[in-house]
């Protein structure tokens, strides 16, 4: 195989959590993303899924090197990206884009779309001359579905779809060949966020882009992407292609996640007997021991407690932590 | 003749004045809920769906909102024509409430317990150590453990679906025969999604509660619903049985709706089928169908009135499309 254009290798980010403003004392660490190992492949989609407080958007951010990990690697084409030296990570960052969750907080709103979609491009001085910078925004407006004349529209004078697809021209800009989107459509209500996921499967198309794509919403994630790792307290439990986590999952959490989703049809939920998993996610603070999902699993002995399950591959590209698993 | 309904909401219209023109949120909605049914009302955000239930309980700002036409019989009585002070007793007695947010619809400076309490004291009139006995009670009920050290705790120590868990508590704590949910779980995880709703079920089923619940997730409407009304701009799209909903929608919204969203329990679709298009301004609605922008059947006589909610379909269904019965004939 090729190498993959995003390999990450035993990521670990720990926040510290502290306490004073002059004497700092360090209480603990919060492992918002504990030992995770993944690759992207160019032209791929992977799907990031899991609860609030999984480490999804973590992961996230240090791809983006919003975060510099405390541990593990990130390659993007065989470099590492945290020795990158200043020059380097902004090169780096007109390859490696990202499109944000909420698309009210994530545009300025003293700034016309004209401005927000042109400043990167200044930034980058990839479009110095202007004029041609005000072509390139309308060009990349029409690309997101949206009319030209946009571009001297304020967010506010937008819809909530309507400004996602500004939030992706945003990201557009500078020609990434990687996009990480997080949580891109959950905003959206349901109408508007198929328009939106089209949207993204026709820029990849297009664009031959590659998506991590990081999602609480199982549904939108195996419609849109090749891939899945499940997340759980900073691990990955699952990985693997989208049709075997949907049709075949092997972890208890995986498999209690899909039970939950209810599916619009009443006559397939009226025959469903929903057992919901009991407790809640602890706290990545002070994380169970063992296997992390231990005091919630309905298959877990006591071996669970004491050792941490190692990724193993149980079919091909099918990748578990449980060492329940036959 | 069949029993009076629990609830009966008669034309009901609220409007908010804003400085772009008077925006019709809620635009002449007429359901009825029946003793110990869930009733589930499901639009997207700006169809007026928790406008409408916050109107059954007059919690409308005014300024710059007003119920401006309209009744809401409850149990025998027109809400909209009582006292404030006798709407009080209504609001946590005979209706409970459970918003979205528990994190900022219960107060943080008061404990849960004092929370609970206080409800009972005033519908109740109850004495202390009956409020301490029934709000154990209740703790217990909602599935929350440890309830004498739970009681003392306040809404930060307690993570989300706990406090969802409290809000349910106060909602059933004098006996209601509604509650009004709106968008109970569209806060939190998935499974915790499931435990709560899964909660919410069994107790009003075991209390012959009646459940009004408010949500755009299709799924949840599929699980929990018996009646369905669809919303859109402001008014009452489609209604039924949800079953009769989800296999023989009547109006093209409702089909649109369902049509869009990627499933889980059916085979990967090459590509969504989404409604395309942007929901309506509703300080601009005309007298038309106010669908008919994003409609792919709509045809001349939706641009000159608007359609009425009639029956077409299954027993208790109705659509409010010039075209439905075609159109519905022609899925068939």
């Amino acid at each position: 195989m090729s190498t993959p254009l995003l390999e990450v290798r035993g990521l670990r980010m720990h926040f510290p959590i502290t306490e004073g403003i002059i004497a700092r004392r360090q209480l603990g660490e919060v492992k918002a993303v504990d030992g995770v190992d993944l690759t992207i492949a160019k032209g791929e989609t992977l799907g990031l899924v899991g609860e609030s407080g999984c480490g999804k958007t973590t992961m996230g951010r240090c791809i983006l090197r919003l975060e510099t990990p405390t541990g593990g690697e990130i390659r993007y084409n065989g470099v590492d990206i945290a020795t990158l030296g200043r020059r380097d990570l902004m090169a780096l960052r007109r390859r490696i884009q990202v499109i944000f969750q909420d698309p009210y907080s994530s545009l300025n709103p003293r700034m016309k779309v004209a401005a927000i979609l042109g400043e990167p491009m200044k930034v980058h001085g990839i479009v110095p001359d202007a004029r041609k910078r005000a072509d390139r925004v309308r060009e990349l407006l029409s690309l997101c579905g949206l009319n030209p004349s946009f571009a001297d529209r304020y967010p506010h004078e937008m819809s909530g779809g309507q400004r996602q697809r500004v939030g992706i021209a945003r990201a557009l800009a500078l020609e990434p060949e990687f996009i990480v989107c997080d949580e891109a459509v959950s905003a959206l209500d349901v109408s508007i966020q198929a328009q939106i996921i089209n949207l993204l499967e026709d820029l990849r198309e297009k664009l031959n882009l590659t998506y991590l794509f990081i999602a609480h919403d199982l549904s939108v994630v195996r419609h849109l992407c090749q891939r899945v790792a499940v997340m759980y307290l900073g691990r990955v439990v699952e990985l693997a292609s989208c049709d075997e986590v949907f049709e075949n999952p092997l972890h208890p959490y995986t498999k209690a996640l899909l039970a939950a989703v209810p599916v619009p049809d009443p006559t397939v939920e009226a025959g469903r007997v929903v057992q919901p998993l009991s407790g809640e996610v602890p706290s990545p603070i002070n994380p169970p021991s063992g296997c992390v999902f231990h005091p919630r699993c309905p298959i877990a002995v006591d071996a669970c407690k004491r050792e941490r399950p190692e990724p193993r591959e149980h079919r091909p590209g099918h990748w578990a932590a449980c060492s329940q698993i036959a | 003749m069949a029993p009076l309904p629990l609830l009966e909401v008669k034309n009901l219209c609220t409007e908010f004045r804003t400085g772009a023109g008077v925006v019709h949120a809620v635009d002449g909605i007429s359901y009825t809920v029946e003793q110990g049914e869930t009733v589930a009302i499901v639009g997207e955000s700006g169809s007026g769906k928790s406008v409408g239930a916050l109107s059954l309980l007059r919690l409308i700002p005014d300024p710059p909102g007003r119920i401006t036409a309209g009744e809401v019989i409850f149990a025998g009585r027109n809400l909209l024509a009582l006292s404030e002070d006798e709407m009080r007793q209504v609001r946590g007695g005979d209706i409970g409430m459970v918003f979205q947010e528990p994190m900022t619809s219960l107060n943080p400076v008061l404990t849960i317990g004092r929370q609970i309490t206080e409800t009972l004291e005033q519908h109740r009139g109850a004495d202390r150590a009956e409020c301490d006995r029934r709000a154990n009670e209740l703790l217990r009920l909602v599935g929350i453990a440890d309830a004498p050290r739970r009681l003392k705790q306040y809404p930060h120590q307690l993570s989300g679906g706990m406090r969802q868990r409290v809000m349910i508590a106060i909602a059933l704590a004098c006996d209601p025969k509604l509650i009004i949910a709106d968008e109970p779980t569209t806060a939190l995880d998935v499974t915790i999604q499931a435990q709560i709703l899964e909660l919410m079920q069994r107790l009003t089923h075991q209390l012959g509660v009646a459940l009004i619940i408010i949500t755009h997730n299709l799924g949840v409407v599929a699980r929990y619903a018996d009646r369905v009304n669809v919303m859109y701009a402001g008014r009452i799209i489609e209604t039924g049985r949800s079953a009769d909903i989800y296999h023989t929608p009547h109006h093209p919204y409702t089909m649109a709706l369902l049509r869009s969203v990627p499933r889980l329990d059916r085979p990967r679709q090459a590509r969504l089928d989404p409604i395309e298009g942007q929901p309506p301004d509703l300080t601009r609605l005309d007298q038309g169908c106010s669908f008919r922008a994003r409609c792919r059947f709509a045809v001349d006589q939706c641009a000159a009135a608007r359609p009425p909610l009639v029956p077409v379909g299954a027993a208790g269904q109705s659509a409010a499309c010039w075209r439905s019965a075609e159109l519905a004939a022609e899925a068939a």
